[in-house]
């Protein structure tokens, strides 16, 4: 498995020696890396009693919360530190490629923040409703938990998520490429009840959310959708949001891009317009070939990605059956199906929902095959229930440029080589 | 509407709202009373604002660039500035009020800010050396980009083109590579378990460099 520690950074990427000799192994048939069984000889891991067949393993007392075990540990989040300025105002990937199902650990799941990931104590934590409403509260935490409560799953996208891949393949690995993407359940109160509890007054259309951080990452919202499916939430699969996911209370804007999911959330003031804040007109728009721009790009469209065989995880066990999964999703509904193409869409085949994720949701996806082990041009075409067809990148750029920074939901194509090996590339005829 | 409530809560006090509520609208909703000209304004930015975003507001490292741009907004790789791409006066006043200087936001009165705001005018050529920006004239400054922005069409303009049956076979000739991700070796050292050296033949012969030449580095990272 790949060693964090490796620091070849004198030789060009992927090239470190380590790397080289793994890349040999590989072509001498994978045997090196483990897991082919032999049956020339007695397995010793079988006919040898082992330690931990016969010594004792850890008490009960000695993790009251654990971590992944150690030969786990290059499930993490990642950076790519020249995209930014700094790693203050910047993003993180979710190791999307070593995942499977649809949950995603907290513990790996992407960040991505203005200006750090900050502590607020749930005793300092105040959320206050401003504007046109008939009272103007104040909450304490422990007044929202006397609201009722919803439990959802949602995927949070970030805006910016394969923005990187716009003018073409350019990082290798679908981490990198599509790791801006979390999925988990989410208990919370309907945003709904706060404002009625306020009480929302005519001429309010608009709700502007802003966070506790000095970003403040304040977001207009549409009054329509404050009142719909937007959750103010606590807990994200099972236990409170960790503290770079806005601990302890973040806003959940099913479907609508990770931008507006605000976190650390103090204030939601109703307008009869939108404020126009810098996240919806400096970033969050998105530039036309015209040079006009589109804004209130709100829903992320219909998206997949195979994550495994994928350019982290390369075929390491020769031809035979083969695995292919990945992730579908779609921000203006349920995934209806997907479809994988071995020869970079020339011909499809649908794939099986191993779960079909609801609205606004990850749904997880697997076509078995026998691989022969021949070249192939993986890619994976979501389909929504409103029968709009996954794009191909190029399809996109024909309408949108090379500009636009957010919102790529391009199909992407993976080149697995004959010794396993995958790369992110682009195709065309 | 009349909805039942649960009486959680407290009134929130006048000045706990003007404390939090600082946001401003594009219509000049919100903002305080105050003043300050381009010189102030120099001299703010110069203590607090040039060390990342230039004298000038060029831009210092990787940090955004502030003033210029003019008429890039076609080009292959577009300058997004206040003055080039931002539609409004209101942003420049709340964000800067609100969230800068980085790593130590909210130090800047209502002048203060009027005073650098005046000043990112100055430098984006939008008013001369001797303007003084206040409340009451606020809403007078036209941005050059401020008609430049127009409200999600994807529904009308992409619907009907990715709305279809999916084809399943014979969907396309048969297709060949024409970019690769390892020829920018942009990715992080040790994320990639294993290299591809030997680059296979036949029908997976791609068509030489990537076009352009400058690899695929995105015109702006996403921040």
């Amino acid at each position: 498995m790949t060693d964090l520690s490796d620091d070849d950074t004198h030789k060009p990427a992927g090239v470190s020696r380590r790397g080289f000799l793994r890349t040999a192994s590989l072509a001498a048939g994978g045997a090196a890396l483990g897991g082919a069984a032999s049956a020339q000889q007695a397995d010793p891991l079988i006919t040898e009693v082992q330690d931990w067949a016969s010594m004792t393993g850890e008490g009960v007392d000695a993790t009251p919360y654990g971590l992944p075990i150690r030969f786990e540990d290059d499930v993490v989040r990642r950076t790519v530190s020249w995209l930014t300025a700094d790693p203050i105002s910047s993003i993180n990937f979710t190791p999307i490629h070593a995942l499977d199902g649809t949950i995603t650990p907290q513990g790996c799941a992407f960040e991505r923040h203005h200006s750090g990931a900050i502590e607020l104590s749930k005793d300092d934590y105040r959320l206050m409703i401003t504007g046109l409403v008939d009272r103007p509260l104040v909450f304490t935490w422990e007044d929202l938990q006397r609201f009722p409560r919803e439990n959802h799953v949602y995927f949070c996208e970030c805006a910016a998520n394969s923005g990187m891949e716009w003018a073409g393949a350019q990082l290798n690995g679908a981490q990198f490429t599509h790791g801006m993407i979390h999925n988990m359940e989410y208990s919370g109160i309907p945003l709904r009840l706060l404002l009625e509890e306020a009480g929302v007054q005519a001429e309010g259309q608009w709700v502007f959310v802003e966070g506790a951080d000095a970003s403040s990452n304040g977001r207009s919202i549409p009054l329509e959708k404050a009142m719909d499916d937007v959750l103010v939430a606590f807990t994200a699969n099972g236990e409170a949001l960790r503290k770079e996911h806005g601990y302890p209370v973040r806003l959940v804007v099913p479907g609508w891009e990770g931008n507006m999911w605000v976190k650390w959330v103090r204030r939601i003031g109703v307008n009869h317009s939108a404020v126009e804040a810098r996240e919806e007109t400096s970033k969050y728009t998105d530039l036309m070939p015209d040079g006009r721009a589109r804004k209130w790009t709100w829903e992320m469209d219909t998206k997949s990605v195979i994550t495994s065989p994928s350019p982290q995880k390369p075929i390491t066990h020769g031809s035979g059956p083969l695995v292919i999964t990945g992730l579908a999703w779609s921000g203006r509904g349920l995934i209806d199906r997907v479809d994988v193409s071995l020869d970079g869409g020339v011909n499809w085949q649908p794939a099986r929902l191993g779960t079909q994720g609801g609205r606004y949701a990850l749904s997880r996806f697997y076509l078995e095959i026998d691989w022969d082990g021949s070249p192939m041009l993986l890619q994976s075409r979501a389909v929504d229930e409103n029968g709009y067809v996954q794009p191909t990148k190029d399809a996109l750029r024909e309408i949108r440029g090379l500009n636009s920074v957010y919102h790529n939901n391009g199909i992407q194509t993976w080149a697995v080589y004959e010794n396993g090996a995958v790369e992110n590339v682009e195709v065309s005829s | 509407a009349l909805a039942q409530t649960l009486g959680l809560g407290r009134a929130a006090l006048p000045e706990e709202i003007a404390a939090w509520d600082v946001a401003v609208e594009p219509d000049g909703t919100g903002l305080p009373v105050g003043s300050g000209d381009v010189f102030t304004g120099e001299d703010l930015w110069v203590e607090n604002c040039a060390s990342c975003h230039g004298d000038f507001g060029e831009g210092a490292g990787a940090y955004p660039v502030i003033a210029g741009g003019e008429d890039t907004l076609t080009n292959r790789r577009p300058v997004k500035t206040v003055g080039s791409y931002w539609p409004y006066l209101s942003t420049v006043f709340d964000y800067v009020h609100r969230s800068m200087p980085f790593g130590n936001a909210q130090i800047l009165s209502a002048d203060d800010t009027y005073a650098i705001v005046a000043y990112i005018l100055y430098s984006n050529a939008i008013v001369e050396d001797d303007f003084t920006l206040s409340n009451e004239n606020f809403a007078d400054v036209v941005m050059p980009n401020a008609d430049g922005f127009y409200v999600d069409d994807r529904v009308e303009t992409e619907f009907p083109i990715f709305v279809h049956d999916v084809c399943m076979s014979d969907c396309t000739a048969p297709v060949h590579i024409t970019r690769r991700a390892t020829d920018l070796q942009s990715t992080p050292e040790g994320a990639v378990t294993v290299f591809a050296p030997d680059r296979p033949s036949g029908v997976m012969d791609g068509a030489g460099a990537p076009e352009g030449g400058e690899g695929a580095a995105p015109a702006e990272a996403p921040v």
